[in-house]
């Protein structure tokens, strides 16, 4: 299980923190929370007020309305920012399709950090950018 | 209130739970492993508890290091010490059925603070033992796990033991360390010194939780300077609205910070720990205020925080988190990845919950992690010895009052904020009963009857409102009552918005 050494390495691997310094990544790892879910276990839940934003350092996860699986999320990727950002439940359940080790920000922390780290907003941004890309492409 | 004296002696007695085979076998003897075993003992559930220690506490025999807990035993409370919901004004009390064995810690505190000094805290729990007549095998190391046909061997220094469950409540007992160069050369937060050593000294710590506010607010008084460092800004637990943060009791150091009186918080990553001449050379980097910073100090301390002893259980599959800190977790406080391991006490917080707004459980702390070893108890019972606990039904009419009155008061709900749920059930034949406390998670997680879960929630303004989560036809929903300024939630319009929300669901 990944220690605080290999956790900043894998940090610096994501693209989201792709622009941070040694220092500020340990900054990302002081401030996150890791946790880790077993397969089969909801992280998001449609519908349910007091989200959090979380940040996949391991595994994939399925996004799920209405019972059915609707794509999948894998290292790197990020979920809960919607409902963070709006303030509103999530529209879909988020489940770990294998054993899933995810950073964890709570929403009220959020703003404080997107306005701190403009390079990681800007990151993740552009990671909007593209799943609005893909979605207007897929219609 | 008077302390009351108590004496300790050697036993002539022959140590209980000599090497054997066990239902269950409880590892530990510090608040977790004693209430484990306390609510095993009421269900008439047989088990041994080991110990490495000489005597029981725990973390409490040692820390906090400077003698006053963070969390309050109020003599003088709303609610009378014998009552059932006295314990949320009392956070550091075990909990009992007896009224003679509530309330402990209130009854050995001289009445000068409502936060328990480090003595009147291990006197109450060497009390509870001695009143509950609990059992604990003293001077028996775990020292190894292995599989069995039907559960776990364990081997300790007193000889091999097997059990179908056991129950890890070794705390967060373990001194941890960040990687750092150089960070060999300086005490831990469990290794510093007394008051008086650190006179007139300039005092770095390596930390802003809150042990490391613990340590600056015992030594602001006799320290020249005193710097914190840790790469995030200081949370605090009144802007996060939970125990993550940095307890008020501390907060002076931080006072001092903002008006410039000596103490300095800086936000900067350690690269480097130098011994020189007058003490220590700090290398490190700002961080949300970027620049290079090298920093000389009299004395240092890594106030860096703890780790679970898990000992030999990653060799077994045991899946860690949190930097390899604490184990993962089910709702039921089993690991996730070696089924038949269950954890208790301050280790059970790698079971996470739904954090909602943020709010982590509170299994943490004594306050919190007391409620799980009940419900860990019952499970345990329920699951893997044939226990059939009783569950009271209640009429219709008595549901809204109920859950309303749970949701103002009981210390289950109030201590494990979207943790832990009143759980009522709804089954024509059966009526509705009560199942008692219930993790959240489980609730809305896993399949179930008809069903309505009760919990206490603290959204990000920090309201605490009630909630409820509705099961019906196998789907679960959410609704959000509203908070009050005097936390009154039995007012005629949360009766209104409950019944609502329940619409025909107690309709038998």
């Amino acid at each position: 299980m990944p220690g605080r050494e290999e956790l900043l390495d894998a940090l610096a691997g994501l693209a989201l923190f792709a622009d941070l310094s040694r220092p500020r990544l340990e900054e990302v790892v002081h401030t996150f929370e890791e946790e880790v879910f077993a397969e089969g276990q909801r992280i998001l839940r449609q519908g349910f007020s007091g989200s959090n934003l979380y940040i996949i350092l391991e595994g994939d996860a399925g996004v799920v309305i209405d019972g059915v699986q609707r794509t999948t999320l894998g290292k790197g990727d990020f979920f809960g920012e919607i409902s963070v950002l709006l303030g509103e439940p999530p529209a879909a359940d988020v489940v770990a399709l294998r054993t899933l080790r995810c950073l964890v920000l709570p929403a009220t922390d959020v703003q404080a950090f997107l306005l701190g780290h403009p390079h990681v907003t800007f990151r993740m941004l552009q990671a909007e950018a593209r799943r609005l890309r893909s979605t207007t492409l897929w219609r | 209130m008077a302390v009351r004296a108590h004496r300790r002696g050697p036993s002539t007695a022959a140590p209980p739970f000599p090497p054997g085979t066990y239902p269950v076998i409880v590892v530990g003897s510090g608040a977790g492993a004693l209430q484990v075993s306390y609510f095993l003992t009421r269900l008439g559930i047989k088990h041994a508890v080991l110990s490495a220690d000489d005597r029981p506490g725990g973390m409490f025999r040692n820390f906090p290091i400077y003698q006053r807990l963070n969390t309050w035993s109020k003599p003088h409370a709303p609610v009378a010490p014998d009552s059932h919901h006295y314990a949320w004004y009392d956070w550091n009390t075990l909990l009992a059925d007896d009224p003679a064995h509530q309330a402990l810690v209130p009854e050995f505190m001289k009445g000068d603070s409502y936060f328990p000094t480090r003595a009147e805290m291990d006197a109450s729990l060497t009390a509870f033992v001695a009143r509950t007549g609990l059992s604990v095998r003293y001077g028996c190391r775990w020292e190894g796990t292995a599989r069995t046909e039907d559960g776990f061997l364990l081997r300790t220094s007193d000889g091999e033991y097997r059990c179908r469950v056991p129950v890890f409540a070794v705390g967060m007992a373990e001194p941890w360390k960040p990687v750092i160069a150089g960070i060999e050369h300086v005490p831990h937060y469990a290794e510093a010194l007394p008051t008086e050593a650190y006179a007139g000294k300039r005092l770095l710590i390596l930390g802003k939780r809150t042990s490391a506010f613990e340590i600056a607010d015992a030594l602001l008084p006799v320290c020249r300077e005193i710097i914190l460092v840790s790469p995030r800004p200081t949370l605090l637990s009144i802007n996060s609205h939970s125990t993550a943060g940095v307890r008020a009791r501390y907060l002076l150091p931080y006072e001092d910070h903002i008006l410039g009186g000596g103490v300095f918080m800086l936000d900067a990553a350690t690269s480097l720990v130098e011994r020189t001449a007058r003490g220590f050379r700090i290398t490190a980097a700002g961080t949300t205020r970027p620049g290079s910073l090298v920093l000389d100090a009299d004395a240092v301390v890594a106030a860096t925080g703890w780790t679970s002893p898990l000992g030999d259980l990653r060799g077994l599959g045991l899946a860690t988190f949190a930097q390899d800190r604490l184990p993962a977790l089910t709702p039921f406080w089993e690991s996730t990845t070696v089924p038949g391991i269950f954890f208790a006490g301050a280790a059970g917080q790698g079971a996470i919950g739904l954090r909602k707004h943020g709010v982590p459980s509170n299994s943490g702390g004594l306050g919190g992690f007391r409620h799980n070893s009940r419900v860990l108890a019952r499970y345990l019972g329920e699951t893997y010895f044939g226990l059939a606990a009783a569950r009271p039904t209640l009429q219709p009419a008595e549901v809204v009052p109920y859950i309303l009155s749970e949701a103002s008061r009981a210390a289950e709900l109030w201590n494990q904020r979207s943790y832990l749920a009143r759980v009522l059930t709804v089954d024509r034949a059966r009526g509705i009963t009560d199942e008692g406390i219930l993790p959240l998670q489980h609730f809305v997680d896993a399949p179930g009857p008809d069903a309505v879960a009760a919990v206490l929630e603290t959204d990000q303004s920090g309201d605490h409102h009630p909630a409820v989560y509705i099961r019906r036809d196998g789907r679960v929903s959410e609704h959000v009552l509203p908070g009050d300024p005097l936390l009154n939630f039995e007012t005629e319009e949360h009766r209104r918005q409950l019944a609502a929300a329940l619409g025909d669901l107690l309709q038998l």
